[in-house]
């Protein structure tokens, strides 16, 4: 018959795969514009936005663009000993320019958040330039050195030549309670500055147990959703749905109103006299209204994977398994259990992405040693404005979710989750 | 050593859902050693019911369930060593076909050798040797049921209960797989109760049958019995094809009794009728009346052939006889002589004695 070679040509004459190509083209065309505005969308709500976190979160080309031909000498400097006197000349012409833009002073705030005592010595040097006391036909380097001591330190010098990368980690760094020190190593804050290293641990402790908590209270709900006949089932699920149709603030609210001092929790406890009425326990702005309140609002985030994967597994495998000798709970752990562990999964990796970025619940009941990571990087947005601090915390956020992912992956399996 | 003929008992079983409406009444049933009973019977009989209530998943309402001289009802089901083969097999989704079968011998303690041997055996059993390692969702309908069947036969009990094992296979597999489970059961002799509500399967592999309708037991007997001489006309109608005629008795003596139909008359086994006056369904099987009868019959009739259906073995015809537009024959493919032409009037000829004159509908 036909040789390899030959092509495969359709009644009309014209080779297959063109004819196939021209015939789906239009299919794909058309499920491409389907898609197309959730796409957009999406780079544009998603995508772009990340991005931008991440640019902003490394940038250091502040500082890069006041310097620049100081940096461009300073590229063949090996950092070990003072500078070159062509150094020191076009760190003066870039100075100039900075002090007639009057962009000097942020200069000096920025040097002197890589290195103490540049302030004073950068306001030295504008003054004798303001007052035009260099003389550009001597040596500028020898006249600079006058200024202050400090510039003949050659270590205000490699500070400088430390900023010059227009990327930063500073801001990651800074998240760990970490710096670069001035030998360029990653070093420790002192140690009653350490806030966001406690502030990660507990979130992520508190996102563990509040999942923990939804598990072991979504778990039996679930079950119940699943076997329960219609009827009452879908009178349980409306129960189960209902926070999600009320607002998070008034839900948040009422723990508030159940939880205080003189709530209603308390006022039971004191009536049916566990506790005294002068000795109301606090279960609230602190870690127990937190995971109270969390474990309430995130718990249908469970029970409904959970739901969705129990309802496939037929009855007649626990009664198979009861009716070949196991015990109910033999029949339960051996049989049922294993089968909803794609519910499992997809339930604790939903719970705890969601409580590990929560961010009203806490902010509001938590108090000060409620308060998450979320409500820190909210803090830097809002009150400090130091967004690209606020970014860099983010993305760490970001990255610890993609890597329980990724560890998820490799211990069950993503395949294995089923949310519906 | 002689047979236990009361191995399995119901005991004036009675069973209700709702406190309202009976499932399952007045249940009395003996099941011997080693005997293949079926439960057959429409949906809504109450036939799963009672396997429900024999495998410890649904208690009787009133009554007793023994169990070799033992009564069951307070012995919850994992403790009764009754295998079970589940309608949609219910093999354990995340365990291998060798992990499905060790399972009732792990929880009963079976040492490591010994397990492989049972499952060793069980598995050649249905031929399915070789498939250890394989997921139930890697086989075939047919080999998913069979390793249901082993997995139900693997640690030797008493009794196994299939409950329309064989419901979700088509039917060239379900006819082979009848044969294999019958096989099964005639080798090891194992008690089984099946449950279907297809007659074919019921009439090729059991001892007895035991028909349900209504929560009752219709009729207990052995296939041949069951086909050829039904005690009522459910059971005549629910078993194998029928024809029917509604009519009074006018006369009846010993074997024989005369039925007045609405336009004509004809002779019939009384079964279930006693005196003249009574009203009874008369019920023919389509291959016990001839066309053009060679021997004598006692009942002989003329009917116009209302249509005739092409069946490759056999032609059916429908005739309109004595009123009844739904009489079907049976002609065997052999006879090519007849002239089965649309319209043709035909005469038609049965003894007495297969029309069974029955309870009226």
């Amino acid at each position: 018959m036909s040789s390899e070679t030959k092509q495969i040509l359709t009644t009309d004459g014209i080779p297959l795969e063109i004819s196939l190509k021209k015939a789906e083209r239009k299919n794909k065309i058309k499920a491409f514009l389907l898609v197309a505005p959730l796409l957009l969308f999406l780079i544009i709500t998603y995508i772009f936005p990340i991005g931008e976190m991440f640019t902003r979160s490394i940038d250091d080309k502040m500082i890069t663009n006041m310097l620049p031909k100081t940096f461009k000498s300073m590229e063949t400097w090996d950092g070990k000993e003072l500078p070159s006197e062509e150094v020191f000349a076009s760190f003066l012409s870039d100075f100039k320019i900075l002090v007639e833009k009057k962009e000097h002073g942020k200069l000096a705030q920025r040097l002197n958040k890589e290195k103490n005592g540049f302030n004073t010595i950068t306001k030295k040097l504008f003054r004798q330039v303001k007052r035009n006391k260099i003389d550009e036909t001597q040596s500028i380097k020898e006249q600079i050195m006058k200024v202050h001591k400090r510039w003949r330190n050659v270590e205000y010098w490699q500070a400088i030549k430390r900023t010059a990368p227009p990327y930063t980690s500073a801001k990651y760094l800074k998240a760990m309670d970490m710096y670069l020190n001035e030998d360029n190593k990653i070093t420790q804050v002192s140690e009653d500055r350490r806030i966001h290293r406690i502030l990660w641990l507990r979130t992520v402790e508190v996102a563990f147990f509040v999942t923990v908590f939804c598990f072991l209270m979504g778990y039996p709900i679930a079950h119940l959703l699943a076997t329960l006949p219609m009827k009452y089932s879908n009178l349980l699920m409306i129960c189960v749905l209902l926070p999600f149709w009320t607002s998070l603030l008034v839900r948040t609210a009422s723990w508030m109103i159940l939880l205080q001092q003189q709530g209603v929790v308390n006022d039971f406890f004191v009536m049916i006299g566990i506790v005294a009425d002068d000795n109301r326990p606090e279960m609230m702005y602190n870690k127990v209204g937190t995971y109270v309140a969390m474990t309430q609002i995130l718990l249908p985030f469970m029970v409904l994977p959970l739901y969705s994967v129990m309802k496939t597994i037929s009855p007649s495998l626990m009664r198979a398994g009861k009716s070949l000798g196991g015990t109910p709970f033999v029949a339960f752990w051996k049989v049922y259990f294993p089968l909803t562990i794609p519910g499992i999964g997809a339930g604790c990796l939903l719970v705890f992405i969601l409580a590990i970025g929560y961010y009203i619940t806490p902010a509001l009941v938590g108090g000060a040693s409620g308060t998450l990571i979320s409500n820190q990087i909210a803090y830097h947005m809002k009150t400090t404005l130091d967004w690209s601090f606020a970014s860099a915390m983010g993305l760490m956020l970001l990255g610890g979710v993609l890597v329980i992912y990724w560890l998820y992956n490799k211990l069950v399996g993503v395949d294995n989750i089923k949310l519906g | 050593m002689s047979k236990n003929t009361e191995f399995v008992k119901f005991d004036k079983v009675d069973k209700s859902y709702d406190g309202k409406v009976l499932v399952v009444k007045d249940l009395n049933l003996n099941i011997s050693e080693g005997e293949f009973i079926t439960m057959l019977g429409p949906s809504g009989s109450g036939k799963t019911t009672c396997l429900m209530m024999l495998a410890g998943f649904e208690t009787p309402t009133n009554g007793e369930i023994y169990l070799d001289s033992n009564p069951i009802s307070n012995i919850p089901p994992h403790k009764r060593g009754i295998g079970m083969v589940f309608q949609n097999y219910a093999l354990f989704p995340h365990m291998t076909v060798y992990e499905n079968l060790a399972f009732p011998l792990r929880v009963r303690k079976v040492q490591k050798d010994e397990i492989d041997k049972k499952v060793d055996k069980a598995l050649s059993m249905v031929s399915l040797s070789g498939f250890e390692s394989r997921m139930p969702a890697q086989l075939s309908g047919g080999q998913q049921q069979r390793v249901a069947v082993a997995r139900a036969l693997v640690f030797d009990p008493a009794v196994v209960l299939m409950d329309e094992p064989l419901g979700a296979l088509d039917k060239n597999l379900r006819e082979s797989m009848q044969y294999e489970i019958k096989h099964i059961h005639e080798n090891i002799g194992v008690t089984v109760v099946y449950v279907t509500h297809d007659q074919g399967e019921a009439l090729t592999m059991s001892n007895r049958i035991a028909v349900f309708n209504d929560g009752k037991v219709q009729q207990l007997s052995s296939p041949d019995k069951l086909y050829e001489e039904p005690v009522n006309s459910f059971v005549a109608e629910f078993i194998g094809e029928n024809n029917t005629f509604g009519g009074e008795v006018t006369d009846i003596s010993k074997d024989v009794c005369k039925v007045k139909l609405q336009n004509g008359e004809i002779l019939a086994n009384p079964i279930s009728v006693n005196s003249k006056g009574d009203k009874t369904t008369v019920s023919i099987r389509p291959e016990r009346a001839l066309i053009n009868p060679k021997d004598k019959m006692d009942n002989n009739q003329t009917g116009k052939i209302e249509e005739v259906i092409y069946h490759g073995d056999h032609t059916r015809v429908r005739l309109d006889l004595l009123g009844n537009k739904e009489f079907i024959l049976k002609v065997p493919n052999s006879s090519n002589e007849l002239d089965l032409k649309l319209g043709n009037e035909i005469k038609v000829g049965w003894n007495s004695q297969d029309a069974r004159a029955l309870d009226p509908k």
